[in-house]
């Protein structure tokens, strides 16, 4: 047989790389272009090198707004994982139940983001939301505009309600993965409840609860509409996380450079939280 | 140790089961020995793992009892029956190594660490896994991993029964007959009842001293794999069992015999008596390709029949042929003469078998 020696298959690449330069490496490097510069109109613009990474990352409203980003993020995920996997645990297996509780489980899903703030923030009205005017009734002082702790809660316990259906149903599509035979094989070996969980259904989870602890992480980084629209970021900035200091930034005050810099900061700690968890996980599983 | 009756046994998935096809299983008496080694064998669906999981416990019967030693366990789980299972797809726990693997059921019986220690290393011995112990048993090979799940109920001095379900279904075949040697080593060496589930007739037959041949959900046939090739009590066992099956052909009954077409098979009065008893037009005779006598010229006993194909499977020749509406199958010696168009075969009488419904019927009292 006779072979002809060429590259030419390279050009079948093409097509994917053109997709890619469009979605991804054109508009990012457009962010890096604005991030080394300081532009003043069309036709003035200063080359300032690191500049703008400098002050961003010394700016100390930036850090402490990183810092709330972060215990957010974590704080939601302690939740929301253990949360999950509980509800995956207590729901049917078969039969129209079954039906019924993933159509119920899945339904704060659907919710488009800001309509869930305008629902929260209906909710938590002392005068006519439900949970507000009960906790008045109770005598407890509640009030998301006034108090940073109420906010805060109120915060993560919407992105709880929202965001925990998620895991619970990746977890539940994970636990009906795993064939009977493991069961079967557990009773016989006379295993308890907690030790079927431990040895059997948390290591046939690892994989989907990699995939949600991922998903909610970079979701939960990147939040915008529901606080934005059930606090505004208040009360003070208590609740502007860092997805609404950069709207603010860069088409409030139009400040590009800045904005640039910061977004590609921003970027970068997803990037590299998501890797080092990834990687962490990855490694534990291997044979020591 | 262990001797497990079946009495009246029947098990139904249906909640008001009306007729025989309802019936998973259909009404059994059965007698497993302690310490014997048995075969489940039939096709898919017929049962046999539906049975095998009212041994061990998974499934409570809807009729009929179940009883160990003579004690009826009906209701009592799996943890409470002194057996252990082995499962089609490997059963192991990923995240453990191969030590904790095999000491998990004795842990879980809180059993001392020192006597698992020993009890483990004792197993692994036996398994040949004593140099896997520290590996994590995810990144076993198949057959290891099997050998795992295994060694989780020999390690259990309380088991009395192993039951496997069909244990070798994804181990790669040269590494099959090394795990059946091993099974027959350590049934050997514990003397615990095994129950084997199969639809591979030579598994069954190089790894249990009995058969329990099962089709629609009953046991049609139980008993040495020599038996159930040369007396087969069912149509059924004597077309699954043998490569290729039994021939079988539809008669009706004369005064004298037989009656196939212008053939004529004697018979004795008293089986005929038999028959008539019966009362039906379901009579078969049966002959296994293995007995049908091929001669190399044509004689007065033997019929002339036309040859349809011939297959050469290396050190024999499968001969197919005519015979009246029925085709045969004959098997023909290495050093046999291949006819080409015309063969004359004749069947020798004493491996004619008389089937009746479908079961054998032979002369009482003989």
């Amino acid at each position: 047989m006779i072979k002809t020696e060429n590259n030419k298959a390279w050009f079948l690449v093409l097509p994917v790389f053109a997709l890619v330069a469009f979605s991804a490496i054109i508009p990012l490097m457009t962010v890096v272009n604005y991030s080394v510069q300081d532009v003043f109109d069309a036709h003035t613009r200063y080359f300032v090198g690191t500049e703008w990474f400098t002050k961003m990352l010394n700016d100390p409203a930036l850090q402490s707004a990183l810092l709330k980003q972060f215990g957010f993020s974590f704080t939601i995920l302690l939740i929301e994982v253990p949360l999950g996997i509980g509800i995956a645990l207590l729901m049917p297996k078969r039969g129209w139940s079954a039906s019924l509780c993933l159509v119920l489980v899945s339904l704060p899903l659907l919710i488009p983001l800001n309509v869930v703030g305008t629902i929260w923030q209906i909710f938590t009205r002392g005068d006519i939301g439900l949970m507000g005017w009960t906790l008045r009734e109770m005598g407890v002082s509640y009030n998301i505009s006034r108090n940073a702790v109420d906010a805060w809660a109120t915060i993560i316990l919407m992105d709880v309600w929202h965001w925990t259906p998620l895991i619970a149903l990746l977890c539940y599509s994970g636990l009906r993965a795993i064939p009977e035979a493991y069961y079967q094989a557990a009773r016989i070996d006379r295993a308890s409840r907690w030790a079927v969980f431990r040895h059997i259904q948390l290591p046939k989870l690892t994989n989907v609860l990699i995939i949600g602890v991922l998903l909610r992480f970079m979701d939960s980084f990147m939040i915008y509409a529901e606080p934005f629209v059930l606090t505004g970021g208040g009360p003070g900035s208590s609740t502007t996380f860092l997805s609404q200091w950069l709207t603010t930034m860069a088409v409030g005050q139009f400040d590009l450079g800045p904005a640039a810099a910061f977004s590609l900061i921003y970027f970068l700690i997803i990037l590299a939280v998501s890797w080092v968890f990834y990687t962490a996980i990855m490694n534990s599983q291997k044979e020591k | 140790m262990a001797q497990i009756t079946l009495k009246a046994l029947a098990h139904s998935y249906e909640r008001n089961p009306q007729s025989n096809g309802d019936y998973a299983i259909r009404r059994m008496d059965h007698v497993w020995e302690q310490g014997g080694a048995y075969a489940l064998l039939g096709p898919s669906g017929c049962g046999k793992s539906t049975l095998l999981n009212i041994i061990s416990g998974l499934l409570e019967p809807s009729d009929g009892e179940i009883l160990f030693d003579g004690v009826k366990v009906n209701s009592l789980p799996p943890e409470e029956r002194n057996i252990a299972q082995v499962f089609q797809f490997p059963v192991i726990y990923d995240t453990m190594t191969v030590f904790d693997n095999l000491a998990f059921p004795l842990r879980n019986m809180k059993v001392p660490e020192h006597k698992i220690q020993s009890k483990v290393h004792e197993v692994a011995d036996i398994l040949e896994l004593t140099p896997l112990l520290k590996r994590k048993a995810k990144n076993l090979t198949a057959d290891e991993k099997q050998k795992v799940s295994m060694g989780r109920g020999l390690v259990r001095d309380d088991v009395s029964a192993i039951l496997f379900d069909e244990p070798l279904t994804v181990i790669d075949p040269q590494l099959k007959w090394k795990l059946r040697r091993k099974l027959k080593q350590i049934h050997e060496q514990f003397n615990l009842t095994m129950i084997y589930v199969t639809h591979d007739q030579l598994e069954a037959a190089t790894f249990a001293d009995k058969i329990a041949v099962m089709y629609e959900g009953q046991v049609v046939q139980f008993g040495s794999p020599h038996e159930l090739f040369e007396n087969p009590s069912h149509t059924f066992v004597g077309y699954f069992i043998g490569s290729p099956g039994m021939n079988f052909f539809e008669v009706t009954t004369s005064d004298s015999g037989f009656r196939y077409h212008d053939i004529e098979f004697p018979a004795s009065r008293k089986l005929l008596q038999q028959i008539d008893d019966i009362g039906t037009d379901n009579i078969k005779l049966g002959i296994r390709p293995e007995f049908v006598h091929v001669w190399d010229n044509k004689n007065s006993e033997a019929f002339e029949v036309d040859v349809i194909d011939i297959e050469d499977l290396g050190t024999y020749h499968i001969m197919s042929f005519q015979f009246k509406d029925t085709v045969m199958k004959a098997r023909l010696h290495e050093d046999q003469k291949i006819p080409t168009s015309k063969a004359w075969i004749s069947f020798p009488e004493q491996w004619v078998k008389v089937y009746v419904n479908e079961f054998l019927v032979e002369v009482e009292g003989d």
